[in-house]
């Protein structure tokens, strides 16, 4: 029906990971096939001392969007996210961009892939202390040989994007958390890769610098679309940021569709504890939780778009119990009642199954 | 069987034994001598080369120009007057020759130890294998007599500058190489993770990030090494080397005692100037590595 943003945008190649396996240890590709035959991470831990880290991961990751990855410490999320540009071997799996396994490079295309597709910030910034932030953020750019003009000329593009005009010359010890962090994004962007990494990018800023980030990186994605993958363990900066958000336990996937549909209907109680502190009644649209069906008599038309808690007020207000849900246009898509509008406010609510999609897996 | 006597090898086994290995050591020296000798030409003559130029130019030049050195490198304007005065005094106690070939020797042993050092510690922090095999040697040449190792150094190349070249570098290499390892071990893993999600080559990690960042810890080892380098001379001198060490070994042999401390103190002092300009130069590279606040 509408545009999904689980669905890739603009030209690309969405990244897919297939089977993808990886076991920390001396001897990991001889433990697969038993991990493969459902031996667990504690069972393995126990009998072999091997660490399973990432347990038949298999993601897609549409271009042009943001992959939220969430999972709490020790999940398997940086293990991940480091699969994408092999700073971590995979144990069995593939990683498939362009065609192309990332598992199966030479080290030379492995070189040349991470120099001119992928970019990535960290937690820690990670910025060399003895650059200046204009040494810093055309950091990628030398690596790839261009000269120094030309490399100057892009950074200082980039810093004045990320708001750090006049920093050109300070070096990183002389700014503020936030500021570094912005010359870590600066770094990632002036190398124009279409990939962009970035695990847990913002954790390490305090909550309003945190949000002003967010805000920077949605702004920028609105006109880059780039194909970012962000690693977080905060649900909020997952709903506000994630197109589409995927969840870690143990290293494996228990649940993977748009912010929305995890929290509409949690898959299982580890998910749940993740989202009960969310308040579904600004996450959850009408749309998402309308019965089809012809157009019911009342005065009240909502767009699909609208939370629940506009859609409650819409009703009460008008002292009705049933609305009409069109689309942009004004088309009819649906019926909503009050009843079923509170019941999903309070806790994800099974009475009537869901017609949409919403809830994909 | 009693344990009060030691059940030692017999003397003539003993006196066979080693003049075996002398014997052997001999045959080498005479087959490889003179091809050492001549590897190590271009370093006499760095070595001559130096000494002339501080020895034959107008003093005030030379004074001028080191207390230049010692200013680009410390930048701190007491270290670079300090400079000029403790030289203009060794002048007139009249060691202002020996001081010059002192400073040409230990510069050209710094400088050797410097190009062997760096090489070497920089494989050694890239493989844990070499660096087991490495440290013991490098233990043996700390802790080994000096004089047991000029022994076969002067077997294969006689008495003079290049015996004693090497006989200081073997003594004074030990910092540069264990701190120039250090130092790169040290980098912070998180920066060589950045380096290489952007496609960073091991080269440019080293160049780019692994020896920029050692560098304050590997300028430590400079340091200490000019030092080290300082303090073997007088032992040096017994092999020919001129310079301070020789009027010092002169004093200790006939009893001068104004003689060796005025030699002593004319070391002393050169180790301090080269000491505090090295360590200021420390200094000012860590300025910006210090305290990130994030
Ligand atoms: N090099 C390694 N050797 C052994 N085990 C490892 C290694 N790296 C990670 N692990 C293990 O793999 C699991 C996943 O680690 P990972 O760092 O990916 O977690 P994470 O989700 O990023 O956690 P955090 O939120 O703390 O960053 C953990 O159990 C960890 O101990
Ligand atoms: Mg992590």
């Amino acid at each position: 029906m509408v545009e999904s943003r689980l669905q890739s945008r603009g030209e690309g190649s969405d990244i897919e990971i297939r089977n993808l396996y990886k076991i920390f240890g001396p001897n990991a590709a001889a433990h697969v096939d038993a991990v493969r035959n459902g031996l667990g991470k504690d069972e393995l831990n126990a009998a072999h001392g091997h660490v399973l880290g990432l347990n038949d991961i298999n993601l897609t990751i549409p271009s042009g969007r943001i992959t939220v990855v969430m999972g709490l410490s020790g999940s398997g999320k940086s293990t991940l996210i480091r699969h994408i540009n092999r700073l971590i071997d995979p144990t069995a799996g593939e990683i498939l961009y362009e065609g192309q396994d990332i598992a199966r490079m030479s080290q030379a295309q492995l070189l040349e892939f991470r120099r001119s597709k992928t970019a990535m910030v960290f937690q820690k910034f990670a910025l060399m202390p003895h650059r200046t932030v204009m040494q810093n953020v055309g950091y990628g750019l030398g690596i790839r040989g261009v000269a120094e003009a030309r490399r100057n000329e892009i950074a200082r593009h980039w810093i004045s994007r990320v708001g750090l005009d006049g920093f050109e010359d300070r070096y990183p010890n002389q700014l503020s958390g936030g500021m570094q962090q912005r010359v870590g994004l600066a770094r990632a962007l002036a190398n124009d890769a279409e990939i962009l990494l970035m695990d847990e990018a913002f954790s390490a800023l305090d909550p309003l610098i945190r949000m002003e980030m967010q805000g920077i990186l949605l702004d920028l994605q609105q006109e880059l679309h780039k194909t970012i993958v962000f690693i977080t363990h905060d649900l909020d900066e997952a709903l506000r940021l994630g197109d589409k958000v995927a969840i870690l336990r143990d290293g494996q996937l228990i649940q993977q569709g748009t912010g929305e549909s995890i929290v509409l209907r949690p898959r299982d109680g580890y998910i749940a504890d993740f989202v009960r502190e969310v308040s579904r009644g600004k996450v959850i649209h009408v749309g998402t939780i309308m019965r089809r069906g012809a157009p019911v008599d009342t005065p009240v038309a909502l767009p699909r778009t609208a939370t629940l808690d506009e859609a409650a007020r819409a009703l009460t207000n008008a002292d009705i119990n049933r609305a009409n849900v069109v689309d942009d246009t004004g088309r009819h898509l649906g019926v909503v009642t009050l009843a079923k509008i509170v019941a999903e406010m309070i806790a994800p609510d099974d009475s009537e199954p869901l017609e949409d999609d919403a809830v994909a897996a | 069987m009693d344990f009060v006597q030691f059940p030692e090898m017999s003397r003539g086994d003993l006196r066979s034994m080693r003049q075996a290995i002398d014997g052997g050591f001999r045959e080498f020296t005479r087959e490889y001598g003179p091809t050492l000798e001549a590897i190590f030409e271009p370093l006499k003559d760095l070595l001559v080369f130096i000494e002339n130029l501080l020895i034959t130019s107008p003093w005030i030049l030379v004074l001028a120009v080191l207390a230049g050195l010692v200013h680009l490198i410390g930048r701190r304007f007491k270290i670079t007057l300090g400079t000029a005065l403790a030289l203009l005094a060794i002048g007139y106690f009249g060691m202002w020759e020996d001081t010059m070939r002192t400073i040409a020797m230990v510069a050209v042993c710094t400088l050797v130890a410097i190009a062997v050092g760096i090489p070497v510690g920089v494989l050694m922090a890239r493989s844990d294998r070499l660096r087991a095999v490495v440290t013991p040697v490098l233990d043996l040449m700390q802790t080994m007599p000096s004089f047991v190792y000029l022994i076969p150094v002067v077997m294969i190349f006689g008495l003079g500058k290049v015996p004693g070249v090497i006989a200081v570098v073997i003594y004074a290499i030990p910092p540069m190489i264990r701190l120039t390892d250090l130092g790169i071990r040290q980098v912070r893993p998180d920066l060589l993770e950045a380096a290489d999600s952007f496609g960073a080559s091991n080269w440019q990690k080293l160049t780019d990030v692994q020896m920029p960042l050692a560098l304050p810890t590997i300028m430590a080892g400079v340091n200490q090494t000019i030092m080290m380098s300082l303090a073997m001379v007088v032992v040096a001198s017994m092999i020919g080397v001129r310079g301070l060490g020789q009027p010092v070994l002169q004093a200790i042999n006939n009893q001068y005692f104004t003689l060796g401390v005025m030699n002593g103190l004319a070391i002393v002092a050169i180790a301090i100037i080269f000491d505090r300009a090295t360590q200021a130069y420390g200094k000012r590279l860590q300025k910006h590595t210090e305290a990130i606040h994030g």
